[in-house]
């Protein structure tokens, strides 16, 4: 586990990938959707961080902004994305080209779904080098292909093959292989397992764990799935219709969950042990549209004042995380 | 009798033009619905493992390739077509995607309107309409929010209700919801599933939940059967199968299941994950032998019968081969 | 009805190929509905003006070899040719469409036969066809047997595109779902399956008709086609005979070109249009 989670924010300034202030905004015919509205995430170097949240919360908004891959009618309304003092929504198309795979990579959501029918993993896979590197003789983007299979736990002659002959796992974890071959420094995972079942789940988060280890990679996972947050990261983020609602060390996270939003999610997981025993949360997530006043998630939140549909609570430093709720405003913990 | 059985049934997809591929999807499954005894059983398997083409056989969408399906005991392919027509009626589905199931021209009435005008569920417009409400009610829907609405204006969760709701509209006998909550928001399950609980409890209506999802099954079931290629491997009463897993497969499943406890980790205390997954093993062995980490030389030799351990737990498994073998390897509801 | 009008407007500028193509058609029928009111139809036809007369106020497009209005064979013509192609391609894209649903919804048998009949199809170079049968109904041709002569091999290529939509949409959940319902086969396809369709039949449609005018273009440049007719194709035919090139006459030969090449324009146009309209995803948003 890595000691920057034990810290402190003031003291987490040696930050590889830092957030600050982001909106990511699509403007519609129905009107602007505010899709990520000030956002501020750091990530350490070899760090873990989850970032979770439902469907429509923006988490996969971020790792598309991050990627530079916002395409009209969104944009990058405003904030910075620094990756060790370079901020990525101020470079060009070509310039951010040149940071994907290399420097940042991305495993899609549905990857295996987006690997082309039509050609061989191998050829896949050398592609993405390739357009980073020229140099490299053929022998050489071989036994790279090789090592990299290998590294994800893939026979050999699997580069010979077609997407269509190989399984989801194994798929997904060509994907994975891919996101590594060029030793990025940051690796983001849009819901890498959503289409797998459990069995397979374990074995392809296992191996993305231990090339994390193995290569030092940063790694954010994005998801839904608080069970295996809690398994994989070691920080977690939680967004509710756009906006950080907790972040903080997942164990502080699952031990003590401060935001109401954070421990409804936890409730609403089945666990084993006792039956019978998980509820959903009520209503449904806002639009973000129109947006309403005041906090988001008040029109559900079990525990909202008068001051919630009024004030927009700002993420304020409690207890060695951040949470952004009037809970906690004064300083008294509930 | 039982209201609805599948006995023996076997299923085999050839497929390709030259090379004839043939995968055994279901091999010598056997399940008996009795409608008397409204329980809620769940059929867990991974995806290959045969659970939607059990799902589609029991709903009369696939024929076996051997064996039969019957229906209030008699052969649904020889059934007539008035027999036929109450079996649609009385025999309901739930399906995964909470959005394909809605055709996006019409809006979501459209899925109500039809099976009401088929089946001459109600005589008037104002009739209809109180059925429509009545249903959506029953599962904590509010009429005024979802009726005239296009799918794509309402949630996933909304969606998924909406499609029990149109279960329930036809006083069905027996509903079999295929993997209803995997694609919807953790948050939205628990309502979701609830309402099935409601459907079983009060309206005294069997259902059969299949998932690979063991989290879910274990909250929402009594009973559980685990699915392996095709094949049982373990069946019984849903809190001693997962407290105490006896087949080496259903102990793979359990310990893959990601705890939401930080500090209890992936698989602890228990079986290591061999990831060689060659071939599901000759017609003449155990299926999971390949993978199994307590294989023994007979289990290369056989297909383990299903040994009886106790009153409700059943295992496919030589580990258990002092156990005496189940008389019936069909299971009543 | 006002808002569909509005969505209608905000959506064609997000898909301005459909815009672009409905306003060209559109100019070309307006040119020949208003050009009817100021020429007589008469001089579209031979030895009604002077011949080989040059751009001038009374002929604005000049005269032809045989003694017709230029001007009066655009506005008279080209509804012809339009005329032809719609009938083609509606006859055309409504047996296609019985066959690849049928062939697709019933599979088995029927549908071997109907996909390797097709595929045979396919195969033959059409032109060739057509031109064997119009030598062979040369004296008797007119507008409306170029029509059904065009349609013979019009349905081949709607038949396998829209087998192929509903092979694709048969396994959808909705289907399923109908089927639960009691639907029959042919209700399913009525009701379920034709109303998700209507954007790709209405883009297959528009291609048939594209495919048919360029046929009895084709045919009719050759002789072949109603030899009385002004149709667009018989001017080329007359361009071509009388070696107008040649002899320097551009009033002859540029109008029906260039109204040929604005009326397959506006067809693509349209026709890619409709094909994104019929993307679902960009319906959806509609």
């Amino acid at each position: 586990m890595n000691q920057s989670t034990n810290q402190s924010l003031s003291q987490r300034d040696h930050l590889l990938l830092k957030i600050e202030e982001l909106k990511v905004f699509y403007h519609t015919d129905e009107g602007t959707v505010k899709a990520v509205d000030g956002i501020n995430i750091g990530l350490a170097m070899g760090e873990r961080l989850g970032l979770v949240g439902e469907s429509g919360c923006g988490k996969s908004t971020v790792a598309m902004a991050i990627m530079g891959l916002i395409k009209p009618p969104g944009r990058i309304e405003g904030g910075k994305i620094l990756l060790e003092d370079v901020d990525l929504t101020r470079l060009s198309e070509w310039e951010m080209r040149m940071f994907r795979l290399n420097r940042i990579s991305l495993i899609p959501q549905g990857a295996m779904n987006s690997l082309n029918p039509v050609s061989r993993v191998k050829d896949q896979i050398i592609d993405g080098i390739k357009a980073h590197n020229q140099q490299l003789s053929e022998s050489e983007l071989n036994s790279r292909v090789y090592e990299l299979l290998e590294s994800v736990g893939l026979r050999r002659d699997v580069a010979r093959m077609y997407p269509h002959e190989l399984s989801g796992g194994m798929k997904q974890r060509v994907c994975v292989a891919i996101a590594i071959s060029l030793h990025p420094q940051v690796i983001i995972a849009d819901e890498p397992t959503s289409a797998l079942d459990v069995v397979v789940q374990r074995e392809v988060m296992e191996t993305i764990g231990r090339l994390q280890q193995e290569l030092n990679v940063s790694i954010i996972l994005l998801g839904h799935d608080m069970g295996l947050m809690a398994q994989f990261v070691d920080r977690l983020a939680v967004m509710y219709a756009g906006k950080l609602a907790e972040i903080g060390s997942v164990k502080d996270l699952f031990a003590q969950p401060l935001h109401p939003y954070t421990q409804l999610l936890i409730a609403s997981l089945p666990t084993l042990g006792k039956r019978g025993v998980f509820k959903g949360i009520p209503g449904l997530t806002p639009s973000l549209v129109n947006v309403p006043p005041g906090c988001l998630f008040h029109p559900r939140c079990p525990r909202a004042m008068d001051i919630c549909s009024l004030e927009v609570p700002a993420l304020k430093e409690v207890d060695g995380r951040q949470v952004a709720c009037h809970l906690y405003n004064s300083e008294v913990l509930i | 009798m039982s209201y609805l059985e599948l006995r023996n049934v076997t299923k085999v997809f050839t497929g390709g033009m030259f090379r004839k591929t043939t995968t055994v999807a279901v091999d010598n499954f056997s399940l008996e619905v009795d409608v008397e005894s409204p329980f809620i059983r769940a059929l867990v398997g991974e995806s290959g493992s045969g659970k939607t083409t059990i799902a589609l056989m029991m709903l009369g969408f696939i024929t076996p390739t051997r064996g039969e399906m019957l229906y209030k005991g008699r052969n649904f392919q020889k059934l007539p077509r008035k027999e036929r027509q109450i079996f649609r009626r009385e025999v309901q589905a739930i399906f995964q995607d909470p959005f394909g199931v809605y055709n996006p021209f019409y809006k979501v009435d459209h899925v109500f309107d039809v099976p009401i005008a088929k089946m001459h569920l109600a005589r008037s417009t104002a009739e209809r309409q109180a059925l429509k409400e009545e249903v959506l009610r029953a599962v904590g829907l509010r009429p005024e929010e979802t009726l005239g609405r296009y799918p794509h204006q309402l949630s996933g969760g909304q969606r998924q209700r909406i499609t029990i709701a149109r279960a329930l509209l036809m006083r069905p006998k027996f509903i079999i919801a295929d993997e209803p909550v995997s694609m919807v928001d953790a948050s939205l399950r628990a309502t979701i599933l609830e309402s099935l609980i409601r459907l079983n409890r009060e309206l005294r209506i069997p259902i059969l939940y299949i998932t690979h999802d063991l989290t879910t099954a274990y909250h929402l079931c009594d009973n559980i059967i685990i699915l392996y290629l095709g094949s049982i491997v373990e069946s019984g009463n849903v809190e001693h199968v997962i407290k105490n897993p006896k087949h080496p497969y259903t102990q793979l499943l359990v310990g893959s299941i990601p705890w939401p406890d930080p500090s209890r980790r992936w698989g602890e205390g228990q079986v290591p994950i061999v990831v060689d997954r060659e071939a599901s093993g000759t017609d003449n062995q155990c299926k999971f032998a390949p993978r199994c980490p307590f294989v023994m030389p007979i289990c290369r030799e056989s297909r383990p019968p299903l040994f009886q351990l106790n009153n409700d737990r059943s295992v496919a498994c030589y580990l258990y081969k002092d156990k005496p073998v189940a008389e019936s390897s069909s299971y009543l509801f | 009805m006002k808002r569909k009008l509005i969505a209608a407007k905000r959506y064609i500028r997000r898909n301005p190929s459909l815009g672009v193509g409905i306003v060209l058609l559109l100019a070309v029928l307006l040119f020949c509905g208003i050009g009817r009111i100021f020429v007589p139809a008469s001089r579209a036809y031979p030895l009604s003006v002077p011949a080989s007369r040059p751009v001038s106020r009374e002929l604005p497009l000049g005269s032809d070899r045989q003694g017709r209005d230029i001007l009066a064979v655009m506005i008279v013509g080209t509804p012809l040719t339009l005329r032809i192609g719609l009938i083609a391609g509606a006859i055309g894209t409504l047996i296609g469409t019985m066959l690849g649903f049928i062939s697709a919804y019933y599979r088995g048998f029927l549908d071997t036969v109907i996909r390797s009949t097709v595929d045979v199809l396919l195969t033959i170079p059409s032109l060739m066809v057509l031109i064997l049968v119009a030598v062979s109904l040369r004296q008797s041709m007119t507008v409306n047997g170029m029509a059904l002569v065009v349609s013979i091999l019009a349905w081949v290529w709607p038949t396998r595109t829209i087998r192929a939509q509903v092979l694709s949409m048969r396994e959808s959940g909705y289907i399923r779902v109908a089927q639960l319902s009691g639907m029959s086969g042919i209700e399913i396809i009525l009701k379920e399956m034709i109303p998700n369709l209507l954007p790709y039949l209405g883009a297959s449609f528009v291609g048939a008709v594209a495919s048919a005018i360029l046929a009895s273009i084709g045919i009719e440049a050759l002789g072949l086609g109603p030899m009385e007719a002004p149709t667009l194709g018989m001017t080329i035919y007359w361009v071509l005979y009388y070696a107008a090139l040649l002899h320097g006459m551009w009033w002859w030969w540029a109008p029906p070109i260039i109204v040929i090449v604005i009326v397959f324009v506006g067809l693509f146009l349209l026709s890619a249009g409709l094909d994104e309209l019929a993307n679902p995803r960009v319906r959806r948003v509609v």
